[in-house]
């Protein structure tokens, strides 16, 4: 029980990438695959966030000079998943417009159905 | 079939993954168990909370992070945001030749009045995001996605409204070398590229921070357009 309740965040990330994976291993569909490779990588950027967390830390932004340093979380990894949340979107959006034209190209959007992917 | 050995390789990587973060003790916890926090060589991120606020003079941590200490990193990744949005527009450039003009119905009066309204107050907003980066939660990358929910917004309530991609070109380049120029400058004048080299001013002032407040508001700019410019591309009514 103490095992879950500290590494309970770890645990949740791993799961979201797990899941991820299982999307895209198991469904036909190419949007789902590709709502899986964006829950992949949202369970990357939140395992990020964790390493970085300090328990019962604050947000690492001064509001006035007195406040110490020594609550904050690190703001490094939180830096990289600021950025790399951004930069999730415009690949989707790339991963979408793929999408469209394979569906242009097929007429479906199952995997199965189309040929150079068949197995 | 397919389910079971998927199910058979998750349960693969699974363990995989239990194996490999069992015995280590990383990230800040694991800092701190091994009493390293006081060394600010092995754990640069406590070095940044720290020092950050006398060597920046900019309240938001991750802020000076993002664009000072690893200011390199975000050109980088501003610069895989515009490949995934030019990739976008080629990919649908083809497409659209061919594309009979949508006749999509247009929106209701109370939609449509709406969104009038509420668009220059998202972008309002937006402004107030990436220009505050260096005091308040926030910066040129969440700001621009405000503006481009913006530009979301028009395309869905204001049918036959939207960006001039002409625009949404120069809006990009300019930002985009306005981060450039900063960092150029810095190299110029300090010897070091995107160096902080204008006067920081006092903590918690809007006119403080030196080039921080700068790039993110070009930052804030480039995301806008580009995150903007996808939408217009995916809307598939672009002029």
């Amino acid at each position: 029980m103490s095992f879950l309740s500290s590494y309970i965040h770890y645990i949740g990330c791993f799961s979201l990438i797990l899941i991820g994976l299982y999307v895209v291993l198991v469904k036909p569909n190419l949007i789902k695959v590709i709502i899986g490779i964006n829950l992949m990588g949202t369970g990357v950027n939140l395992f990020l966030v964790t390493v970085g967390y300090i328990h019962a830390g604050t947000a690492p932004i001064f509001s006035e000079a007195a406040q110490q340093p020594e609550g904050m979380v690190d703001p490094v990894p939180q830096a990289l998943v600021l950025t790399a949340i951004v930069i999730g979107v415009a690949v989707l959006a790339l991963a979408l417009s793929l999408a469209i034209r394979v569906y242009d190209h097929y007429g479906t959007l199952d995997l199965r159905k189309i040929k150079a992917l068949r197995w | 079939m397919r389910r079971l050995i998927s199910l058979l390789l998750l349960l693969i990587v699974a363990l995989g993954i239990f194996l490999c973060f069992s015995g280590a003790s990383f990230g800040a916890e694991g800092a701190s168990r091994a009493g390293k926090l006081t060394e600010d060589k092995v754990n640069f991120g406590r070095r940044y909370a720290s020092r950050g606020l006398e060597e920046n003079k900019a309240g938001n941590i991750v802020a000076s992070v993002v664009v000072n200490y690893r200011g390199f990193d975000t050109l980088g990744e501003v610069t895989v945001l515009f490949i995934a949005a030019v990739g976008l527009a080629a990919i649908l450039h083809a497409r659209r030749e061919e594309a009979t003009p949508s006749k999509a119905e247009p929106a209701s009066l109370i939609v449509f009045t709406g969104c009038r309204f509420l668009f220059p107050l998202i972008l309002l907003l937006g402004a107030y995001i990436f220009i505050h980066g260096h005091l308040t939660p926030g910066g040129g990358f969440q700001g621009g996605a405000v503006v481009a929910s913006g530009f979301l917004l028009i395309y869905l309530g204001c049918r036959g409204r939207g960006l001039r991609s002409a625009g949404v070109a120069v809006a990009e380049s300019l930002s985009g070398l306005a981060f450039l120029a900063v960092a150029l400058v810095g190299l110029a004048v300090g010897g070091s590229f995107l160096l902080n080299f204008l006067p920081k001013g006092s903590a918690f002032a809007l006119f403080s921070g030196g080039v921080i407040p700068l790039i993110y508001v070009a930052i804030g700019f480039k995301v806008g357009s580009e995150l903007g410019g996808i939408i217009d591309n995916l809307s598939g009514e672009a002029r």
